[in-house]
């Protein structure tokens, strides 16, 4: 091979890695994108039924109860117009209180239960996930727009 | 009083900043003398103010001077004195006044160490350093000022937040800090040179220590952070690919692609151009993350509109950073001259594979961080963006980029042969392959991520130890090879070593979340842990209910564990303390749930058993070690020794 052919194999070479490595990064991209829904919007069906997303809300008062196993949590999260149970196996962030704004990630279950894979907690005690903040709000405008 | 003469000190040393930038760039441009002088004492002058406002904020919060509302907001009267100090830069307004310490030391330290550089490079570059003063500078009095009052004063503080009450948080934000704003260094020397059309391989030997050390700062800093996540955050990872970490991350990553580029333009005077924009995006990354974190955007985009001014500021700083150095650039880089030509195998030709990949790393970690934040800010819904997605990018990725740290220090600049590469490398290749495939069988069978873990690792390590072999044989003796090959070799055997306890600890970690009452006992990976309850105990700002593990191993009492889970006083605030066993090769942890029961008897336990994670925290110390080791080689001090005669005339002139 004349070096003119080789420079130029290499740089044919680097632009095809170059876009296996775009395609592969989109490809990931495209796939892993976890999309969030508000009580409101799951009670639409709006959600997906075979992938993973987020709710987000407040955890209704009284409503967390725990298995006797101790460790599988069930509890509701409502945006205040809809709500949905949630089931999780595990230990819950510190920050996760009756009354106080969780995001959890998971998929809806056979039941219509809320599988939970995660349940997420912010680090500060005044702090509301955005998520279940904006949630919240779209169900608080909704309301108001039923009444007028 | 104290905090007003902060304030004026802050004031004057936004003065002193805009001279340092000013006359010398002016004086540079110009080829005056008097004016490039400047820069000097300017720059020095300006560290001094700013250490003294420093101090005065460091007074308000050992004093508990709660009419300060930084204080008031980010202290009480209960936190113990070291973490009233830390506390210091734990808010957004501490932070940025840390950032611009540090850059005035940064700056001090490149006008004390650059007495071998023509004049008109230092004045240009103090100069740039200068500007970028004023822009913080500026920023912190108009819309961040740590030393506002409050009146009537608050009675006591809100208390800093309690997971940043940590001694792994006391060091891990300056040597962040020193690492961001280490590459300011970097970036002032790429703009003196587009500047003043001075880029050859004297330019890359004076920026290079400056770029390694900044770098080494910033590893430090990333593992300190995902040391203290592991211990603090009581979930035992070491690594969430959480935005926060990833603005740091992507810094780190357009660094390294910069030092191993500075060494092309440095041996052989490739690469100019490449090198400088990659110095301009690996400033604009720091820049990008500290606001990123310290900005309240990370933690909801309509945080930033609570305070429209700090975010119009922002926003605007760095259009002009960003977009300025960039238009800079494409005015000035068409015009330099390349040089070095090169096969396409060959040390620069793998170099610059190594810089390829690194790039599209960067990219897919800036996608992954700033997609979500976009289409937020844009009204479009809200998304996240996980580790499924990191993992399933950078893993490939990394791939590429730890074959290459084999072969790269081996390669001939120039022109290497491959037929040679070969022969010299076949039975470390055969080595790390086996070690791959065979490892995993002997451990919990065969295991894709694993094996290529593993591999990598082994093939790093035997690479590194042919260097070694193949220096001596040519005559050289450990003691009296260069720093810089020490630095490099240590540097990438660090890499070997984190990739080993990575690999290790993903895939062979043992976890299990369990009920537990008194009396109760779990095993996990032969190790039982036997729960003894909790007792009550007072800490000097939180309450905690403190449980008692006993672990034993083939019933043999070995240790005793002690998580805690706090509520501290100020905020109301519950916090895990995770309990950590470690050693070589393994760590056990325990963590406290939540009280399952009224009396508080039976508990939620996590407990973990994470082989080698500790090799992750040395592969980056030795990187650390690797990166001051390189940057103190003899030959970057010979070019002073050299060169000091012509500094010395310029110095009397």
């Amino acid at each position: 091979m004349k070096s003119r052919h080789k420079k130029l194999l290499v740089i044919v070479l680097g632009v095809a890695g170059l876009g296996i490595a775009a395609a592969l990064i989109l490809n990931a991209f495209q796939s892993n994108l976890v999309f969030f829904f508000s009580p409101t919007e799951v009670s639409a069906g709006k959600a997906p039924i075979d992938r993973a997303f987020r709710i987000g809300g407040l955890v209704e008062d009284g409503s967390v109860k725990r298995d006797p196993d101790g460790l599988t949590v069930r509890f509701v999260v409502t945006d205040t117009a809809k709500s949905m149970p949630v089931i999780y196996k595990g230990i819950l962030p510190d920050l996760f209180k009756e009354g106080k704004g969780v995001v959890a990630e998971g998929k809806i279950g056979g039941d219509g239960v809320f599988a939970a894979s995660q349940v997420l907690a912010k680090h500060d005690e005044n702090y509301m996930p955005p998520e279940a903040a904006q949630a919240l709000e779209q169900a608080a405008k909704a309301q108001k727009s039923l009444v007028q | 009083m104290i905090p007003e003469l902060g304030n004026f000190a802050l004031i004057v040393a936004l003065l002193l900043a805009l001279t340092q930038a000013v006359l010398p760039l002016i004086g540079a441009q110009r080829g005056n003398l008097t004016l490039m002088a400047v820069a000097r004492p300017a720059a020095q002058g300006q560290f001094v103010f700013v250490l003294i406002a420093y101090f005065c904020l460091v007074y308000a919060f050992i004093t508990n001077d709660f009419s300060v509302e930084n204080v008031a907001r980010n202290s009480f009267s209960q936190l113990p004195e070291i973490y009233r100090f830390t506390a210091t830069w734990g808010s957004h307004e501490g932070s940025f006044l840390l950032w611009v310490l540090i850059l005035a030391f940064w700056t001090t330290a490149v006008s004390v160490f650059s007495r071998h550089l023509p004049d008109d490079m230092v004045a240009r570059v103090l100069g740039v350093m200068g500007l970028i003063s004023v822009g913080f500078l500026a920023f912190l009095l108009t819309t961040s000022n740590p030393f506002d009052r409050l009146l009537p004063a608050a009675a006591d503080g809100r208390d800093m937040n309690p997971l940043l009450q940590d001694w792994g948080m006391i060091i891990h934000p300056p040597m962040l800090y020193m690492g961001y704003v280490g590459f300011a260094v970097a970036f002032a020397f790429a703009i003196a040179a587009l500047l003043s059309g001075r880029l050859d391989a004297a330019w890359a030997r004076w920026s290079r220590p400056w770029t390694t050390v900044a770098w080494a700062f910033l590893t430090l800093g990333i593992m300190l952070g995902s040391w203290w996540a592991y211990r603090e955050l009581g979930w035992g990872g070491w690594w969430f690919w959480d935005p926060t970490e990833n603005a740091s991350f992507m810094p780190w990553i357009a660094g390294t692609a910069l030092i191993h580029s500075l060494a092309v333009t440095e041996k052989r005077g490739a690469f100019k151009a490449w090198t400088v924009l990659l110095a301009l995006i690996a400033f604009s990354l720091s820049l990008l993350g500290t606001f990123l974190v310290r900005s309240g955007v990370l933690s909801s985009v309509h945080a930033f509109a609570t305070d429209p001014a700090r975010g119009a500021f922002i926003l605007g700083f760095l259009v002009i950073v960003i977009g300025g150095s960039l238009a800079l650039f494409a005015w000035r880089a068409p015009k330099m001259l390349t040089g070095g030509r090169f096969n396409w195998f060959s040390r620069e030709a793998l170099l610059l594979a190594n810089n390829v990949v690194l790039l599209a790393a960067l990219g897919s970690v800036l996608l992954g961080t700033l997609y979500p934040l976009l289409i937020d800010a844009l009204g479009m819904g809200k998304i996240s963006v996980g580790p499924p997605y990191f993992n399933a990018v950078f893993v490939p990725l990394m791939a590429p980029a730890l074959f290459l740290m084999g072969i790269g220090p081996l390669a001939r600049w120039k022109e290497a042969s491959l037929p040679d590469m070969v022969t010299r490398l076949k039975w470390a290749l055969a080595i790390s392959v086996a070690t791959g495939v065979l490892l995993p069988l002997t451990l919990d069978g065969f295991n894709a991520w694993a094996t290529f873990g593993f591999a990598m690792s082994m093939w790093i390590v035997l690479t590194v130890l042919i260097g070694f072999r193949e220096r001596m044989k040519n005559g050289g003796r450990l003691a009296t090879l260069p720093r810089s090959f020490w630095g490099m070799q240590l540097a990438h055997f660090g890499m070997a070593v984190g990739v080993a306890g990575i690999t290790l600890v993903a895939n062979y970690q043992e976890e299990r979340d369990v009920r537990m009452n008194v009396g109760d006992h779990t095993t996990l990976a032969g190790y039982t842990f036997t729960f003894q309850g909790t007792t009550e105990h007072a800490g000097p700002n939180y309450r905690a209910a403190r449980g008692t593990v006993e672990v034993s191993k083939d019933g043999k009492k070995l240790f005793v564990m002690h998580p805690e889970k706090r509520i501290y006083n100020a905020s109301g605030m519950p916090m895990t303390e995770a309990a950590i066993d470690p050693n070589f090769f393994r760590d056990v942890y325990v963590a406290l749930g939540e009280p399952l029961d009224n009396e508080a008897r039976a508990w939620a336990v996590r407990v973990f058993h994470k082989p080698f994670i500790n090799w992750l925290w040395f592969g980056a110390v030795f990187m650390v070690v690797g990166g001051f080791l390189a940057a103190s080689d003899r030959r970057y001090r010979i070019a002073v020794k050299a060169s000091a005669p012509t500094g010395a005339v310029a110095q009397g002139a």
